[in-house]
């Protein structure tokens, strides 16, 4: 252990406690801290959209059916209520495995188990990503991508059991299509909202991720004799994993 | 005195080759139920369609799949995230402010939402 991390500091700069009363270093109980107050701004927003569900009657704000909401899946068209979005939880949990194994492997001082582990992360992140924008123009554009977002602002106004579609003969044998009735407003902005706010959560965790498999493979932590910058990302990783376990509860299943 | 904002507690995680292999058994245990919870709860979603059900079963499903999801997340902050392995006050410390203001704000919005649903109502 040597190097400006671990040098002697005589008592006036240190705290006067002796040692700390949680029993965990500066760094995660400061990623503590921020996922506290991240989780109360989640909790704030869901409890919002559980406030619109109480306060607006079905026939006033239209609310859709949980396991309705997205029944599409890639290179079909038949029916699949939940399969989709079933797939983005598990590949999110796959992560959240993957992480736990590499803040597992960092404890064993094992760095190519770090690093595969934590690539798998990565990669498990890059997935759920991409699903979620085909999930989102799938929502704007319809199924087969044939919705414009010219005409009225249609982006948020369609979803498949709102906005009314009309196709019209155009140019060429083209056909338009133009929404001509709104889908459930409020529920498009709670839902864009709050899976657009984790969905930016979990690029910021892919981000945090990269830069620290780039870290592990430097071999700085090696050097540094522990593995704890892999535990704080994963703390944030996890995180991620858990504000989707209720996304996916209050909007496609309640 | 040493700095103990960064090294100490960092190394008192270190764990051997067979403790190496209990944590993963756990982990592939946690793996295990996360996944078959997930499985159930869009099993019931798929075959059990809120269209189908009276208001009372509607209810009931809703409320397990409430107890579900509580399951899932105390999986993942208690194992993964190895809160269960802090001490003591750092769990309390986390979860406590959760406890207060969520169930409080879930209390009030869920009363005040019904007031206004029910003004909606008398509106017709």
């Amino acid at each position: 252990m040597s190097g400006a991390h671990s040098q002697q500091m005589d008592a006036s700069t240190a705290w006067g406690g002796g040692t700390s009363p949680f029993k965990v270093s500066y760094g995660k109980l400061m990623m503590w801290f921020f996922l506290v107050s991240d989780g109360l701004t989640f909790g704030g927003l869901l409890c919002a959209l559980g406030f619109a569900k109480f306060a607006n009657p079905e026939w006033v704000a239209g609310w859709p059916m949980g396991e309705e909401i997205f029944t599409h899946f890639p290179f079909t068209h038949a029916h699949l209520p939940l399969l989709y979005v079933a797939f983005m939880t598990f590949i999110l949990i796959v992560s959240s495995v993957t992480m736990v194994l590499a803040v597992e492997a960092g404890h064993r001082m094992d760095k190519r188990g770090v690093i595969k582990w934590l690539g798998l992360t990565v990669i498990g992140g890059f997935i759920f990503l991409g699903s979620q924008v085909w999930e989102w123009s799938t929502f704007i554009a319809g199924p087969d991508g044939d919705l414009t977002t010219w005409h009225d602002n249609a982006t948020l106004q369609h979803n498949t059991y709102g906005g009314e579609v009309i196709m019209t003969p155009g140019e060429h044998g083209h056909n338009h299509t133009e929404v001509v009735s709104y889908g459930p407003t409020l529920y498009a902005n709670f839902f864009f909202f709050i899976t657009g706010f984790h969905g930016f959560h979990v690029f910021t965790g892919v981000i945090f991720n990269l830069l620290v498999l780039r870290q592990v493979i430097r071999g700085v932590y090696h050097k540094r004799g522990h593995y704890e910058m892999v535990e704080k990302v994963g703390l944030y990783w996890h995180f991620v994993d858990l504000v989707w376990v209720f996304v996916f509860t209050f909007f496609y299943l309640v | 005195m040493l700095r103990d904002d960064i090294v100490e507690y960092s190394l008192d995680y270190h764990h051997s080759e067979e403790q190496g292999k209990v944590v993963r058994k756990k982990i592939w245990k946690v793996t295990a139920i996360l996944s078959i919870i997930t499985i159930i709860e869009v099993l019931v979603g798929a075959m059990l369609p809120k269209a189908e059900q009276t208001a009372m079963v509607w209810l009931l499903i809703k409320c397990g799949y409430i107890a579900l999801t509580v399951v899932k997340a105390s999986y993942i902050v208690l194992i993964f995230m190895h809160l269960g392995d802090e001490r003591k006050n750092l769990r309390y410390m986390i979860l406590v402010p959760y406890i207060v203001f969520i169930l409080y704000l879930v209390f009030i919005l869920y009363l005040e939402g019904t007031y206004v649903n029910d003004a909606w109502e008398f509106l017709k």
